[in-house]
């Protein structure tokens, strides 16, 4: 690669030291970036690893020593027996709430936002482009903005402390992103398109069902997968607008963690954080492409 | 009628949507704003009376913490992400072989939750176990590393974890902006044998000013909204040391009962997101609409 560089210049190859010199260079640029990588995997094998150990192991050995003894104890307790607070029935209950949560708050919001961003790029009317603009803005707003009457709201409604209720918020906060996510896509799709179609007969939800969303699957996937991570990673309308019945997994992480009853159990604590950070890691790693592709597309552009 | 319908059929399916904005976005804010500047305690009220909430926010020394910690806090955390970021990407453009795999490596912490994240740090700094024990049992008995829970000290510790779990991002975006830099430049500038770090400096950096921006904007935003990483860390503590706006309104709201002191202080977050964003956002569509 150096010889290729050094030739593609046009100019006379270095002496013998400069050779060595890049060499170096680049030896040293590789250790560099490991040791990057070094710092960014490092809380994931302590995680891993504590999680693996015994309390008793934990209080005499090393953090970052590998588990003289592998056991799994910590991991069944964290799934189905830590306490979060009076209930001690690990993640288990609360995983399934997030699940609960997530499946409809994601089908709802792609679903609401491929419509929106169909009409936003396609079926241009007076006053979209305002509209556009304070649709996006919500995108923005911390959310502390809207808590208290959010709060009061879902209270008349009898939503307060449900996964309803959070599926609701989830999805009308959520609009903003998954609109413009395929708003942009179907701009780049030609407007002769829809104008053929029309001449041809073909309606609204017509031209939508059969031309747009069969070219759909690339942005929904990344819609799919940005807003997944967003609504299972939530936390603030999950402590806010949850009950202990209702709860999402972040929530019960965060009691399991900081309940101050009995012995601090870590190995229990690195194993529940695993285990509801384990569907995002793993849409992060079967998917990466279009994970970044949303973080990418959601910040370039909104 | 027919013919009325289908011509009115986008603003129809998108009314919903419309509604919803009008109402739990700008509607609540409206009402945010309104019982900001009212006595609400434990139940709103509606009889304005001025602006004795902002009196009372800004008379306090727990906000005034909490404000400047965010100021604090942000500065570090988008600085010392856009730095790592910026050079994690230039390192990881000079052809690296296994750069696929450091990619994944160094992103990786975005997916996950920031309780999931603070979690992984509170115990690898909490210093009875944690890496200040590892240390001291290699033989250096004095060494100190008690972030956590050192008041002085605790705001660093949250930087810390925060930079671990967004700097891939923001590398992320860098790269992607290195890669979109006309090769034709860079392949001329090398040519006439200006050295690569000159390239850097004089062309490629300065061409990826829009990346820095976007980078910024939705670093602050973290920041600003940084609320579950400070509860799974140190839970605004010891004390207050680690208190943000996010924090201190939430406590308002949920633990003290105190509605105009959470409303003002959500304003207040509003105010300095809208500071930074709204310019961003006016631009970005100026220059989509040109």
């Amino acid at each position: 690669m150096t010889d290729a560089t050094l030739t593609q210049t046009g100019r006379e190859p270095r002496s013998a030291g400069a050779l060595i010199g890049r060499r170096l260079l680049r030896w040293g640029l590789y250790a560099l970036l490991c040791l990057f990588a070094l710092y960014y995997l490092l809380p994931l094998f302590v995680m891993l690893t504590t999680s693996l150990k015994s309390l008793e192991e934990i209080r005499t050995g090393s953090l970052v020593a590998l588990p003289r003894e592998v056991t799994f104890d910590a991991w069944g307790k964290a799934w189905s027996g830590a306490c979060t607070g009076i209930q001690c029935e690990g993640l288990r209950p609360f995983f399934w709430n997030s699940v609960m949560m997530a499946v409809p708050g994601v089908l709802l919001s792609t679903l609401i936002g491929a419509l929106n961003g169909y009409i936003f790029a396609q079926w241009r009317f007076r006053g979209a482009n305002l509209f556009f603009a304070f649709l996006l803005f919500g995108c923005f707003i911390p959310f502390q903005v809207v808590l208290l009457p959010m709060a009061r709201m879902l209270g008349i409604f009898g939503l307060a402390g449900t996964i309803p209720g959070l599926i609701f918020v989830h999805t009308i906060y959520g609009l903003g992103f998954t609109t413009l996510f395929f708003r942009n896509y179907y701009v780049t799709i030609p407007h002769e398109l829809v104008r053929a179609a029309k001449i041809d007969g073909a309606g609204f939800f017509r031209i939508f069902w059969s031309i747009f969303l069969p070219l759909s699957l690339p942005i929904a996937v990344v819609t799919i997968i940005w807003q997944f991570t967003q609504i299972w990673n939530d936390f603030l309308f999950g402590v806010s607008f949850s009950s202990a019945g209702s709860q999402p997994i972040t929530v019960a992480l965060n009691n399991i963690v900081n309940s101050t009853t009995g012995v601090k159990e870590y190995n229990v604590d690195m194993a529940a954080a695993i285990i509801a950070g384990l569907p995002t890691l793993f849409v992060y790693i079967v998917a990466g492409k279009y994970f970044i592709r949303g973080l990418t597309a959601g910040s370039v552009k909104g | 009628m027919t013919d009325w319908l289908s011509r009115h059929v986008p603003k129809i399916v998108l009314a919903p949507t419309f509604v919803a904005v009008l109402l739990f976005v700008y509607g609540f804010i409206a009402w945010t704003a309104w019982v900001s500047l009212t006595r609400s305690k434990l139940l709103p009220r509606y009889e304005i009376d001025g602006l004795i909430q902002y009196e009372r926010l800004f008379a306090s020394p727990r906000w005034d913490t909490a404000l400047s910690n965010l100021f604090v806090f942000g500065a570090l955390f988008i600085g010392i992400s856009m730095i790592l970021g910026l050079m994690l990407a230039i390192f990881l453009d000079q052809k690296i072989r296994i750069e696929g795999a450091l990619r994944t490596i160094y992103l990786y912490p975005m997916a996950l939750s920031m309780i999931v994240t603070g979690t992984a740090w509170k115990w690898i700094l909490n210093p009875g176990l944690g890496i200040q024990a590892m240390v001291q049992g290699w033989g250096f008995e004095s060494f100190t590393f008690d972030w956590l829970i050192n008041p002085d000290m605790a705001l660093y510790a949250i930087v810390m974890a925060a930079v671990w779990q967004a700097s891939g991002f923001v590398m992320a975006l860098f790269l992607a902006g290195l890669r979109s830099v006309d090769g034709e430049i860079i392949k001329a500038a090398q040519v006439d044998g200006i050295p690569t770090w000159r390239v850097y400096t004089a062309i490629i950096i300065p061409s990826m000013a829009p990346i820095f921006l976007s980078a910024f904007i939705v670093l602050a935003h973290l920041a600003i909204k940084s609320f579950d990483l400070v509860i799974a860390l140190t839970g605004g503590g010891p004390g207050y040391a680690t208190d943000l706006p996010a924090t201190y309104m939430y406590a308002m709201a949920f633990s003290r009962g105190d509605l105009g002191q959470a409303a003002s202080s959500a304003m207040i977050m509003m105010l300095v997101v809208f500071t930074i964003v709204v310019p961003y956002l006016y631009s970005e569509l100026r220059a989509k609409n040109d």
